[in-house]
């Protein structure tokens, strides 16, 4: 075999840098090319109303080391600002508070450049806009001027900017999220015990020899190497000697918990444990492992969306049609390769180990192959291939708003529709009147109940005669435009999270709106 | 208005009239909602009472807590945590600077928000929780556990529900705990950062901490004689050569996990044995994490959490709205895949061993050793005790302290549990995890008693 571990790079014996101590934690997460694109970008705060969310926002992006960040406001700092916001204090009073919020943010992290604007007074925003920044994503939060408004969401969409708009009244809140045009993502991180992928009913010929060799005359074995016998050969062992006797796999769920029996049958009873813990490993693993591999909807979804002919030449989509063009080959997606912890010998398990990582790396060339032989596939990054291959089961689509959002008026029966069964399918009711409200003042300072009701009746029939829509108006109104400290710290951790995953393309974001109630402290993604 | 359009500050905020730093605050202070109960008070002397609530907030969420309370009204809140700052922390702490490595946290930390924001008042605490006595509990109304260990939350759980006394209604004082490091919901999530939770327990009234223990499973430890002689992951040699080589070697009089010198001293003999082995993945950082059982964290996701807490200790002090507690007390919140939580009633158990009257059922084989029983306690979930002690009803089974009694009772240590107690006997644990509480266990036989020949 010449697929020797390979992957294994000659180890640097020195300590990790100041950098990596200090973002340790985080690297843990999201890794240096994680890291890397958050350096890379510069975000952009529209700031107005009470002020704070968008700046507890920032705070938990300057932290991890964003590149730079500019906060747009053209507020003076008031007392009421000092009972609410963190990043001001006495000294702020009267002076602008984009000023002041950047230059106290700034202290954070002596890594992040800070801006802010207007640099003097009158400045108008189309200034701004005009500099020529390369601004990577940008957030406004609410309310504000519709003016204002039109001209961000200009500037987003003439630059393929995403663009998130945020609104913290009382102990409400809710943010939005405006990608331009769809996002893939190929680094999703799934659950660990998710990823287990071990072709037990197709296995190839290297690991059907590997099995027979470690099962080699089973009954005749030591007890140290019958206990030791990794539980991937076990089950094959097995599966070989079913088939012989049912002239078929276990397909069902009975046959499945009968097979089930048969392997737990071929533990040794008679030591001192009363049965050997690879056996164990073995029954537990049946259910899990002896089912054919099927396509998550997720990525049949990926499949069967047809990108328009920029997106076509763009990696991700060559890639995607390559690893598609292997499914159909092979009815099963590329080989991830890893193999999960089992009990074994050392030298049995880093056997079976570069087994499964030979025929991974087999895969990878071939979906390399087909993405050569595509137009567009010539400069494709290898290490790119590698690792949507790795993880093809897991990529994802997030489609981006429509062109033809469907009207609120549809969101809203369908949401209603199912609160009035929420409690026999025990599903919490919908948060969608939160929105509702806090929509309607999305240009104003404050408003009564009855102005928000009447706003949001424009758009929802029987508005003022919904219970449920009544309470949220009336606690809408009763916070008068005024931030919790509190539910913006909250509001500002969720959606630098989601800016994060967005940044590194990793993780995966909300589609599209995401709406939380602090009174019974729970949120709800919504697509808007 | 004739003015160009501007930046988007033009929305100006409402006319405060007077311009007090807490019209916000007073927006839902003062004024009724729809979900407020009928006592909710809107009255100058309600809305100050809260200058006079006294809370204290303990462990790694504290930076978080500290700024929220202050800026949710607390006027007298007091920090507690024993910890220094490391350079690592700088990443989501955010009020140590660099030149803050080293001293405590909780000094720091009370000194930053107490002159940013003012008119509070922060009582530092550089101490361990376990330090402190039950009159030094008793003076707050409302306890807020930002801690990172199952240890220091149970026993603050255990402090606060014995301080609970029927004759004296001051003496329940609602507990809010948040965390980041070990939520999970019947194996539902295994990868943290983006995860945590927050609840609530009012003390003998709700489920407490212990009644949801077992929803926080106790790491395997991998098997000795796995690290001994068939590693596999390249986390098995480094196992291997803090627990093994270390002992064997002793290159340094005492291993300090913040040593850079230690740790490489281990990576480099995880590395050789992981080359033995052909076992590729051993990194510093890999090692790093192991040996300190790292868990990956991010400032956002703490404020989150942190800021949840707060929530409902504001809920809570100022009846604005209804708070987490007697109806749902639990909130789970996921940001891995889009966003999702959890919020739900976790029931309260009437044989908790903390807050319950009954002795809980406990299965036991017999045949099991005085030993290996104890050893178990240890990863069973239910009980994740490390240092019990135990006493049977009419005699004491095993007691880990004072050296007499221990050597006295340490021979039953190798007798068969079958041999010591009946079946359906009572038995009495304690251990330094609880505090002064007994868990109260009845134990079930599951198996025959098979007397030794």
């Amino acid at each position: 075999m010449t697929a020797v571990i390979t992957d294994q790079a000659p180890p640097i014996l020195k300590g990790p840098s100041d950098k990596e101590k200090k973002y340790d934690r985080q690297l843990r997460l999201w890794a240096a090319s994680g890291q890397q694109a958050l350096e890379d970008a510069h975000i952009l705060l529209l700031n107005s109303g009470a002020g704070t969310v968008g700046v507890e926002t920032l705070k938990n992006l300057v932290l991890p080391g964003i590149g730079k960040f500019t906060i747009a406001d053209n507020a003076t700092v008031k007392h009421a600002d000092l009972g609410v916001n963190f990043f001001l204090d006495e000294d702020c009073l009267g002076k602008p508070r984009s000023e002041c919020c950047v230059k106290l943010l700034q202290e954070l992290n002596p890594d992040v450049k800070g801006d802010w604007f207007p640099r003097e007074k009158g400045e108008s925003l189309e200034s701004l806009f005009g500099h020529g920044h390369n601004f990577t994503l940008i957030m406004y939060s609410l309310p504000i001027e519709a003016e204002s408004l039109a001209l961000v969401q200009k500037y987003a969409e003439k630059n393929q900017v995403p663009l998130l708009s945020i609104h913290s009244a009382g102990f409400y809140s809710y943010f939005r999220i405006h990608l331009p045009g769809t996002f893939p993502i190929v680094d999703t991180h799934p659950e660990s015990t998710a990823t287990t992928d071990l072709r037990l009913l197709t296995p190839w010929p290297e690991l059907s020899k590997f099995a027979a060799d470690v099962t080699a005359d089973i009954e005749n074995q030591s007890a140290h190497e019958h206990g030791h016998i990794p539980y991937v050969a076990l089950l094959l062992h097995y599966l070989g000697k079913w088939k012989d006797i049912h002239g078929s796999l276990p397909s069902t769920y009975k046959e499945k918990t009968a097979f089930r029996d048969t392997v737990s049958a071929g533990a040794r009873r008679d030591n001192p444990e009363g049965g050997e813990e690879n056996f164990d490993e073995a029954t537990a693993a049946v259910l899990k492992t002896i089912s054919a591999p099927s396509l998550a909807s997720s990525v049949k979804e990926v499949f069967d969306y047809k990108p328009s002919e920029v997106e076509a030449s763009s990696s991700f989509w060559v890639i995607t049609d390559a690893i598609k063009q292997f499914y159909g080959k092979h009815n099963a997606l590329p080989l991830p390769g890893s193999v999960p912890d089992m009990k074994a010998q050392s030298t049995i398990y880093v056997q079976l180990q570069n087994i499964y990582k030979a025929k991974a790396r087999r895969d990878i060339s071939e979906v390399l192959e087909i993405v050569r032989a595509h137009p567009s596939g010539k400069d494709v990054e290898v290490a790119e291939i590698e690792t949507f291959s790795k993880n093809a089961a897991f990529i994802k689509l997030i489609r981006g708003i429509d062109s033809t959002p469907p009207s609120i008026q549809t969101i809203a029966s369908q949401e209603f529709e199912n609160d009035k069964t929420a409690e026999l399918t025990m599903m919490p009711l919908s948060l969608l009147p939160i929105y509702l409200s806090l929509n309607a003042t999305s240009h104003l300072p404050s408003a009564s109940s009855s102005d928000i009701l009447a706003t949001v009746g424009k758009d929802v029939l029987g508005a003022s005669d919904n219970q449920r829509l009544v309470e949220a108006a009336e606690e809408v109104a009763r916070a008068k435009g005024g931030e919790l400290h509190n539910i913006s710290a909250l509001t500002g951790g969720m959606v630098a999270q989601e800016v994060i995953k967005i940044i590194t393309k990793q993780y995966i974001p909300i589609d599209n709106t995401c709406v939380f109630d602090g009174i019974i402290s729970r949120a709800q993604v919504l697509r808007i | 208005m004739s003015q160009p359009v501007m930046v988007a500050g033009t929305i100006p905020v409402p006319a405060l009239e007077p311009d007090s730093r807490w019209t916000y605050l007073d927006n839902v202070r003062r004024n009724t909602g729809p979900y407020t109960s009928e006592e909710f008070d809107t009255s100058d002397e309600a809305v100050s009472t809260m200058d006079r609530l006294k809370v204290l907030g303990a462990g790694g969420l504290g930076c978080e807590l500290l700024k929220d309370l202050a800026l949710s009204g607390f006027k007298d809140i007091h920090v507690i945590d024993m910890d220094t700052i490391d350079v690592s922390n700088l990443n989501r702490q955010f009020l140590f600077r660099h030149s803050d490595v080293g001293k405590s946290k909780a000094e720091v930390a009370a000194r930053f928000v107490e002159k940013r924001v003012k008119g509070v008042s922060i009582t530092p605490h550089n101490c361990k929780i376990q330090d402190k006595d039950e009159d030094f509990y008793m003076q707050f109304n409302i306890v807020i556990c930002g801690l990172d260990s199952i240890e220091a939350r149970r026993w603050m759980n255990s402090t606060l529900i014995n301080l609970a006394d029927p004759e004296n209604p001051e003496s329940y004082k609602p507990l809010i705990d948040g965390g980041t490091e070990d939520c999970q919901i019947a194996g539902l999530s295994t990868q943290l950062g983006f995860k945590g939770q927050s609840r609530v327990v009012f003390p003998t009234i709700t489920s407490c901490l212990e009644c949801q223990l077992d929803m926080h499973a106790p790491r395997q430890a991998v098997p000795l004689c796995t690290l001994a002689t068939i590693p596999r992951q390249p986390e098995h040699c480094i196992e291997w050569a803090h627990i093994i080589a270390w002992e064997q070697e002793q290159p340094f009089p005492k291993l300090d996990n913040d040593d850079p010198e230690h740790i490489t001293w281990l990576y480099k003999k995880a590395l050789a044995r992981a080359e033995e082995f052909k076992i590729s993945g051993v990194t510093y950082s890999l090692t790093q994490g192991v040996v300190k059982n790292i868990i990956p964290a991010i400032a956002s996701t703490n404020a989150i959490i942190a800021a949840s807490c707060c929530n409902e200790a504001f809920k809570i002090a100022t009846q604005t709205n209804p708070s987490l507690g007697f109806e749902e007390n639990y909130m789970m919140y996921s940001g891995n895949d889009s966003i999702y939580t959890y919020t739900f009633k976790h029931e309260k158990k009437d044989d908790c061993p903390v807050c319950g009257q009954l002795a809980r059922d406990l299965e036991v084989d017999p045949n099991f050793t005085l030993q290996e029983f104890i050893e178990s306690l240890a990863e069973r979930a239910e009980a994740q005790l490390k240092k019990p002690s135990i006493r049977a009803e009419s005699h004491t089974l095993y007691m880990q302290s004072p050296v007499s009694l221990e050597e006295m009772t340490r021979p039953n240590l190798k007798k068969k549990i079958g041999e010591l107690v009946g079946n359906g006997d009572e038995i009495a644990i304690t251990d330094p995890s609880l505090g002064t509480v007994n868990f109260k266990y009845k134990l079930k036989f599951f198996k025959e008693y098979r007397a030794a020949v």
